[in-house]
């Protein structure tokens, strides 16, 4: 092992320019936005490890059950880092979860559609008004705070008045009949690897039911969304085309217009990102629930910012990551589900929400300015 | 073929009732290096301008190898082969050398729909085009915000001429530089039109125009006060043919006036 790991090293080291000379590995981490995140996240899993260990916090149930919160902000807390990145904000993520829930609701129970056409339709909105969103702050140049702060206003309070009008309340319920056989809604409603749990309940590893089925029936929807939309997000941003755009759209608006980069284009792609982001969020908890409320997603696009902003993403854009973002949306998730298992009073999550961020932006202000300092 | 690679005839260029620059012509061959001076004010931006292909130009023509041209956009410009460097450089200093090396025209690879950025190749070019010009880029993913004001502007300049610029417009390259830095600049430039570049430097700074250049063209509140081959006009003319010439001359009288006062 040691021998062959020496060999691969070697062949390394060769066939490396010469002029380049050799940074640590703690160097490359520090450079990294996402550092801050696993820090934290790490003290946070030590913490709760020490404090609530015994409390089957970490039982299969009770892990899937933080993950499941986590992974839930995760998707649209990537899609809100991408944005930031790209240097604008959204404020409608909230209220486009909302909007997209009763896109889905009201034409399949009031309108008789399938589910899966509603679906579509829901994220066939979920583009236009991302696309409005976007095609607002380009043209105009106007702040993306003051054009989707709006968004967020008119998004909510068409969602209540539609809801009200159509329906006569606030809430669709009923939901959950249509998803079996549904074409499409299984992407959003299925846990997977039953097969697993079940085994591992038969083996009696893992809780089980008094009926002698397991506690945890699966891996939620929204954590493989999670994982799916982490791996994606990252991919574009360090390895495409359209990345490199993304950072330079973000990082200098007018000079990467002036070497070519199609920054317009770009923001509204990430404008659309984030709405569509919100309508998968809105697909899972809808479908979850069975049913579509009016106030879904109410302040969800503070917490998407807020853990986007934890994972190192700058306000001033052109900087941040897709994995950091995650590790900020599976902070929160942590300590959200994991104040529960403490003698901890719950009322103190927001206090502690608060204080990461504080303690985040502080550090990656620091971490920008070691990142651009002249040698 | 006319012996100039580029010619700009008698470009004007009008902000509603603002004559921004009238009636100014100049001319380049391979290989000449252009100083284009001027106060702030003269309309010097307004020029580089519509050399990039921002500005339209209201009245005159500008013929690039022997055929005239019209720019619709910036790109245009760009793929012609006039490369213009703007006084911010177009670089995002929190995005690494390689990355702002190749911004905008990143390098692929992989099937359709899966095309990646190819970073290794990338790395390697700027590594390598950075080597060129003497600056040892050791490690091309650091941050372009680590690299000093020279090495920003030749990196900038050695991208331009990296994606085909055969002009090079460069916007005050060394106005905001300490002296070995701006003569660090300046020796990559003349390094790179005597490799048949034709480059236009704009600059109110004549001790930097001067050794360089081959030709300058005055600018003054809009209008060309001509232009003038390096052997028909001394430091001094150009300076005091600037707008502040003057200035600057009567400021050196009373200081010599004060040094002679102080002496006695």
């Amino acid at each position: 092992m040691s021998v062959k790991s020496q060999s691969i090293e070697s062949k390394k080291e060769t066939g490396k320019d010469e002029r380049l000379k050799k940074i640590s590995p703690l160097r490359v981490l520090l450079n990294r936005p996402e550092l801050g995140a696993l820090g934290g996240a790490i003290l946070v899993f030590i913490f709760f490890g020490i404090v609530a260990g015994d409390t089957g916090m970490f039982s299969a149930y009770g892990t899937l059950n933080f993950l499941d919160v986590s992974a839930n902000l995760g998707i649209i807390a990537i899609a809100a880092a991408m944005l930031m990145i790209g240097g604008e904000f959204d404020l409608s993520i909230g209220s486009m979860i909302g909007f997209a829930g009763i896109c889905i609701a009201i034409p399949a129970i009031y309108w008789g559609w399938p589910l899966w056409t509603s679906i579509i339709f829901a994220f066939a909105m979920a583009v236009l008004i991302g696309y409005f969103n976007g095609i607002m702050v380009v043209k105009s140049g106007l702040p993306s705070f003051i054009v989707t702060l709006a968004m967020l206003f008119i998004l909510r309070g068409a969602t209540l008045a539609i809801t009200r009008l159509i329906t006569g309340r606030t809430q669709v319920p009923g939901l959950r009949v249509l998803i079996e056989d549904d074409p499409i809604a299984w992407i959003f409603a299925t846990d997977t690897f039953q097969w697993l749990f079940t085994w591992l309940g038969s083996m009696k590893l893992i809780e089980l039911r008094t009926d002698g089925t397991p506690l945890a029936t699966g891996i939620p929807p929204s954590v493989i969304w999670f994982i799916a939309l982490t791996l994606f997000a990252t991919w574009i941003l360090m390895k495409t085309r359209y990345g490199n755009w993304i950072f330079a759209s973000g990082g200098d608006k007018v000079g990467a217009t002036n070497v070519g980069v199609p920054v317009g284009r770009v923001k509204i792609s990430l404008f659309i990102g984030t709405a569509v982001a919100s309508t998968i969020f809105a697909c899972i908890q809808v479908l979850d629930a069975g049913s579509a409320d009016t106030m879904r997603g109410t302040l969800k696009e503070l917490e998407a910012i807020a853990a986007a902003v934890v994972g190192g993403c700058l306000l001033t854009g052109g900087y941040g990551s897709a994995i950091g973002a995650a590790l900020g949306a599976i902070i929160f998730g942590t300590v959200s589900m994991g104040i529960f298992y403490t003698d901890v009073d719950t009322d103190w999550f927001k206090v502690f929400l608060g204080a990461m961020m504080l303690i985040a932006v502080v550090f990656n202000n620091y971490i920008r300015k070691k990142v651009t300092e002249t040698k | 073929m006319s012996e100039y690679l580029v010619q700009f005839n008698n470009i004007s260029k009008f902000f509603g009732k603002v004559i921004a620059l009238k009636d100014v012509t100049m001319k380049l061959k391979k290989g000449e290096i252009m100083c284009l001076l001027g106060d702030n004010g003269a309309g010097k931006s307004t020029l580089i301008k519509t050399l990039a292909g921002v500005h339209k130009p209201d009245e005159g023509e500008i013929i690039f190898e022997d055929k005239k041209i019209i720019f619709d956009s910036p790109r245009d410009a760009l793929d012609i082969g006039i490369g213009t460097v703007y006084q911010d450089l177009a670089l995002v200093s929190l995005m690494s050398v390689t990355r702002n090396f190749f911004m905008g025209r990143e390098p692929q690879k992989g099937l359709p729909f899966f095309r990646t950025f190819d970073i290794e190749k990338a790395n390697k070019i700027a590594a390598e085009r950075m080597g060129q010009i003497g600056i040892d880029v050791r490690d091309p993913s650091q941050a372009v915000g680590t690299m000093s004001g020279g090495e920003r502007q030749c990196l900038a300049i050695s991208r331009a001429i990296y994606f085909g610029a055969k002009v090079l417009v460069l916007d005050e390259p060394t106005s905001a530089l300490g002296v070995h830095q701006a003569s660090m600049v300046l020796k990559y430039i003349v390094k790179a039109a005597s490799q048949g570049l034709a480059v236009i430097l704009i600059t109110h700074n004549v001790h930097h125009a001067y050794p360089v250049g081959n030709s300058f063209t005055v600018l003054n509140r809009g209008r060309s006060m001509g232009t003038f081959k390096k052997d028909d006009i001394s430091r001094e003319k150009l300076l005091s043919m600037m707008a502040g010439g003057e200035e600057l001359n009567k400021l050196e009288v009373e200081l010599k006036e004060m040094d002679r006062i102080a002496s006695n």
